[in-house]
């Protein structure tokens, strides 16, 4: 079985803790970024890009039994890196899980001012994305 | 007059003690404070002139008959002759406190509304802030005028023999500004000016990029408007000034209605106030404006001579130690520039460099800077841009092209 969002969250705070300074973080963040499954180029259109990010980003979801599975792409490599740990977080998860779960994890990573709303590079609307397709599938399930 | 750098007696280490935020650390690093071409630092002088106001003299103006308003009225007005004198326009009536440039560009183009028919035409240039085109391309909507452009070349340089053959007896209006705000170019507004006027157009010059670095005269320009802000020439936010020629000014209609805008009200028929009055509905940011002087008087105070010779020396080392970092693109090439540098480096997105130079503390702006036209132009996404203000230092140069290379070292 694979592990909950919870559990997933705490193995990223954990990888993060390891780490003395923003320089570290940010290096690993760009690491991280690296490992994004990246979304297939069809997908890369209008519809699919989030609004609010001062860069590019595209995500597309997919539903897979009854977990969403998300894919992603960003043009700056810091907000792939932030788009990757959350769809490390979010994705293969049940819709119902997704819609439920609490993202304090992002300030426990040192990420928090990437939280403010006002943020031109719109973490927040990517979580609000990501919850947005669970809200959809889970609507079709229902 | 023109200043050698090797002229100039400046200590800018005594001008960055007036400024306070300059001593503030921003994620545990000392504040590099790189964009000013976005909105100024405010010395001391001007936050005491905002105090003091509200501390000693309060009220509302240009009715009150009581002592704190005429003490208010007087300083309001006051503050409108430094203006005055500061753009060398020949009377104070000329000088309209606005909320900033763009209320000012507003106010202009609504006032043309019934001045222009379709058939008429309107020019622009390619390397405008949005609030230099969005008013007109509303007004044109309004009115069926069409609107022209002036191309630029990869330089960042307006081509003038293209504004010659858009020019026509059937131009009106000619806007575009003095400086760029995301290049720094220098326009050659002289011969805009002179050309609009040989087939009868009018100018509006958006200062506000202009006005910190360089003092114009609009006499001496003979150009028919000029907006500015205050907060990018270390006055507050939410002020501003336009300046029209009187002629003009008389011509156009009141923009907003309401209080202090008027001469007599009944429901049949209002009457409106004279100039300036006719375009300051309702009260007015009078504390804003009593600081704009401040603020004026603080960079006189220093020279603008002095501030122009100093910037020129730290745009030419900046950009010295920035070209020495390999696949680092300047965009804005002109020979006549402000001390405003906006760059790429190799394919790495300006976003990320933005993110890890903040982290040192260096505060630079990321994006397309209002200006997506320009952004089109040159194929990119946007640029990171540095811009500088008198108050920066080498050192503090030399900790951004430091930073910087980090960013790229992190991001490659």
């Amino acid at each position: 079985m694979s592990n909950t969002i919870q559990q997933i969250q705490e193995e990223i705070i954990d990888e993060f803790s390891m780490f003395d300074d923003w320089m570290q973080r940010y290096e690993h963040m760009i690491e991280l970024g690296k490992s994004l499954p990246l979304i297939d180029e069809k997908y890369k259109i209008q519809e699919n890009l989030i609004k609010g990010c001062q860069s590019k980003v595209w995500v597309h979801a997919e539903m897979e039994d009854d977990k969403v599975v998300f894919t992603a792409d960003s043009d700056a490599i810091i907000t792939k890196g932030i788009i990757a740990i959350l769809i490390r977080v979010f994705s293969n998860q049940h819709p119902r899980d997704i819609i439920e779960a609490d993202t304090g994890f992002v300030d426990e990573i040192g990420l928090k001012e990437h939280l403010s709303p006002t943020r031109a590079n719109g973490l927040v609307s990517m979580i609000k994305q990501l919850k947005m397709y669970a809200v959809a599938y889970q609507t079709q399930l229902n | 007059m023109k200043l050698a750098a090797s002229d100039i007696k400046f200590d800018v280490e005594a001008v960055r003690k007036d400024f306070p935020i300059l001593s503030r650390q921003v994620n545990g690093q000392p504040l590099v404070y790189l964009d000013n071409a976005a909105t100024s630092q405010t010395p001391r002088q001007v936050i005491d002139a905002i105090v003091d106001y509200y501390s000693r003299y309060n009220a509302n103006i240009h009715r009150g008959v009581h002592s704190l308003s005429q003490e208010a009225t007087d300083a309001y007005e006051e503050a409108r002759l430094t203006v005055q004198k500061h753009f060398n326009a020949s009377q104070k009536e000329e000088i309209i406190f606005t909320a900033g440039t763009t209320h000012g560009i507003n106010l202009v183009a609504h006032g043309f509304t019934s001045l222009l028919k379709e058939g008429d035409e309107v020019i622009v240039s390619a390397m405008e802030h949005h609030s230099n085109i969005v008013p007109w391309q509303m007004l044109c909507e309004r009115t069926g005028a069409t609107m022209k452009v002036i191309p630029m070349n990869k330089d960042g340089v307006l081509e003038m023999d293209q504004y010659d053959a858009l020019l026509s007896e059937k131009t009106r209006l000619v806007f575009v500004n003095h400086v760029s705000n995301a290049l720094g170019t220098v326009n050659p507004i002289e011969e805009i000016i002179q050309k609009a006027h040989a087939v009868g157009a009018a100018v509006l010059l958006d200062g506000a990029q202009a006005a910190p670095h360089i003092k114009a005269d609009v006499q001496a320009l003979n150009v028919d408007f000029y907006v500015v802000s205050a907060h990018k020439m270390c006055g507050p936010t939410g002020v501003g000034v336009l300046y029209g020629k009187r002629a003009w000014l008389e011509k156009l209609p009141p923009y907003q209605g309401g209080g202090e805008m008027i001469e007599t009200v009944s429901f049949e028929k209002t009457t409106y106030a004279g100039l300036p009055h006719k375009f300051e509905a309702g009260t007015p940011n009078i504390a804003g404006g009593i600081a704009f002087a401040a603020a004026l008087d603080y960079m006189n105070g220093i020279g603008f001579e002095v501030i122009e010779a100093y910037e020129e020396e730290l745009l030419r080392y900046a950009t010295d130690q920035l070209l020495q970092i390999e696949g680092l693109k300047i965009y804005g090439q002109s020979r006549k520039k402000t001390a405003v540098i906006s760059f790429n480096i190799g394919d790495l997105h300006p976003y990320d460099i933005g993110t890890i130079v903040d982290k040192m503390g260096i505060a630079v702006r990321t994006g397309h800077h209002c200006a997506q036209p320009i952004m089109d132009f040159y194929g990119i996404p946007g640029t990171v841009r540095a811009s500088f203000s008198f108050y920066n230092t080498k050192e503090e140069v030399d900790v951004f092209v430091a930073a910087v290379k980090r960013a790229k070292q992190m991001l490659s």
